[in-house]
């Protein structure tokens, strides 16, 4: 169970990100919405250990995190999947789905995961992870390799975004497939309504601050209503 | 024959635990020891200078020569020419590579001047791989090879050039004519560390029509070290030409790229590609999101980009 505690988050000493953001993730589905730049990706990147907060702590299990590197924190079972994924020149797929498995190899397991996502096998295990995929790719690609790590706690980053609506229907298949197997959590940034249907629990994230969270029913009926302070949303969900 | 720490040297540079299949010749600390010819390779000494003619008959298909140099003793400078004559419709791959082991503290060094006639449609793959090893305090371990290659129509060269560890200075130069329809392809890496420098400098005319040339030089600097990368492709017909410098820079390593494309024709397409910097930041998290230490990460991302 992750736990933040007042987690402030401020750049260059003045600039506010996040302010006193206080919650408990026990559900095994969470959806983190809310307005672009309300500081959603941030929330990620604290989680995973790659911004410090500038107060507050974060407990993992119980477990006081705050002060562990990405690494550390990697390795106590969190994953995150990048909003944008990142090139690699040289690395290829398979390479990284065996980095993010712990080393192994397996190749059938390799396959298994791309094929989830909706990629071929066959054409991609020995693909460079290079400026020759595509955006819709490289974000399955990203994906597959949460999907390697099997860590108790994932943060996916709007993984919709770029996706066809075709593979959207898996998307979801595999996040509730990926809920069986690893009986921890999920966490989902996302704009769209059609995932914020499945979450136990929505997160509303606003200027910084934790402006709503509560089940499906409590939130999701509000954001629809609100008008102009959530324009943003609104508009993705007509 | 050649001794434990030469045959570690020849594993290195020319992936070889025994004498090589097919054409060799072995130079062990200025000298040549061991040799075998084919029946459509000829390898022949030199009488005005040091070195070896090499010649492939025409038409002489999927058969490889072997030439690797190795050099254990300290203080020696060897300086060694080696021309090779490849008939017309050839399919051969040459493997040369040249190993110091400098246990000593004088400088050692192989000056290696490698020059290459492709006949008519012939087909080369050249493998060259540098290496440098020894004791800490030891002497500089130096390496410049020049490499000389005149194509003619048709033909096509593809040249692997490899430099990974232990050569405390080089400088590399490369030029190439080539005729109608030739074709060159030049894979260069690099890796420099401590306080080593890496000079490497091509000069491609393409003289014939449709003819190619693609340079790609990919390097890693580290500590202190310094590289330089110059290059100029002459588009004297029309022809397509790609170079593409990309290197890693981390520590306080420099690196400087000066490429110069000139286009003598008007249908002549010169294209150079230059990226210098750091090993981003945003692939080394990546990394640590999947659990390696921060070293890890940059080795993978490191051996990936000079794979
Ligand atoms: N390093 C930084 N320096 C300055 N401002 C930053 C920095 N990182 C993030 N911000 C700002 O913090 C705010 C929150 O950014 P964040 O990426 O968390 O938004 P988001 O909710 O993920 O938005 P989106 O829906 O567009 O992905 C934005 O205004 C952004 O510009
Ligand atoms: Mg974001």
């Amino acid at each position: 169970m992750l736990e933040l505690q007042h987690i402030s988050f401020a750049v260059d000493g003045s600039k506010e990100i996040l302010r006193d953001i206080n919650l408990k993730v026990e559900d095994r589905f969470v959806a983190i919405t809310g307005p672009n730049g309300g500081g959603k990706s941030t929330l990620a990147k604290i989680i995973a250990g790659i911004f410090q907060p500038t107060e507050g702590r974060i407990l993992l299990d119980g477990e006081d995190i705050t002060n562990l590197s990405i690494t550390q924190r990697a390795n106590k079972g969190i994953s995150y999947a990048f909003q944008q994924p990142v090139r690699f020149k040289g690395l290829r797929v398979r390479d990284l789905l065996a980095l993010a498995a712990g080393g192994s190899t397996d190749i059938n397991q390799a396959c298994g995961y791309l094929s989830e996502v909706g990629l071929c096998a066959r054409d991609y295990i020995d693909r460079e992870l290079n400026d020759s995929l595509s955006g819709g790719e490289l974000k399955r690609i990203e994906i597959a390799m949460t999907m390697a790590r099997n860590t108790k706690l994932t943060v996916f980053d709007e993984p919709e975004a770029g996706i066809d609506l075709w593979s959207f229907n898996n998307l979801i298949r595999v996040f509730e497939k990926m809920n069986e197997k690893i009986h921890g959590s999920i966490m989902i940034i996302s704009h769209q309504e059609r995932i914020l249907n499945i979450a136990d629990k929505i997160i509303y994230l606003k200027e910084g601050r934790l402006a709503q969270y509560g089940t499906r029913q409590e939130v999701l009926p509000q954001l629809l209503n609100t008008d102009s302070t959530c324009s943003v949303l609104a508009d993705k969900l007509q | 024959m050649l001794d434990n720490i030469q045959m570690n040297i020849l594993r290195e540079v020319a992936e070889l635990d025994a004498l090589p299949t097919g054409a060799y010749n072995i130079r062990a600390n200025g000298q040549g020891a061991a040799r075998n010819t084919t029946a459509n390779i000829d390898i022949i000494t030199k009488q005005d200078k040091p070195g070896i003619d090499i010649f492939i008959k025409l038409g002489t298909k999927n058969e490889s020569v072997h030439i690797p140099v190795v050099i254990s003793e300290t203080g020696l400078k060897d300086l060694v020419y080696n021309d090779f004559y490849i008939g017309a419709d050839c399919d051969v791959t040459i493997i040369a590579g040249c190993g110091i082991h400098n246990c000593g503290n004088q400088e050692s060094r192989h000056d290696g001047i490698h020059t290459f006639h492709l006949g008519k449609n012939a087909k080369v793959r050249y493998i060259e791989k540098h290496y440098g090893t020894g004791t800490e305090d030891r002497g500089k371990n130096v390496m410049n090879p020049e490499t000389i290659v005149f194509q003619e129509e048709g033909s096509s060269l593809l040249m692997e050039t490899t430099q990974i560890s232990g050569i405390d200075d080089t400088y590399r130069m490369t030029s190439a004519t080539l005729a109608q329809g030739a074709q060159l392809t030049v894979k260069e890496k690099i890796m420099t560390t401590g306080e080593q420098t890496a000079k490497t400098n091509f000069v491609v005319d393409l003289n014939g029509a449709d003819s190619k040339v693609n340079l790609q030089s990919r390097s890693v600097a580290k500590d202190h070290s310094h590289q330089y990368f110059d290059s100029k492709i002459n588009g004297n017909a029309p022809c397509a030409g790609h170079s593409e410098c990309d290197a890693i820079i981390m520590d306080s390593a420099t690196v400087e790229a000066s490429p110069s494309l000139t286009a003598n024709n008007i249908d002549a397409a010169l294209i150079h590609e230059a990226a210098i910097g750091k090993s981003a930041g945003e692939q080394l998290i990546k990394l640590m999101t999947l659990g390696l230490t921060e070293k890890e990460a940059e080795e993978q991302i490191v051996n990936g980009f000079l794979k």
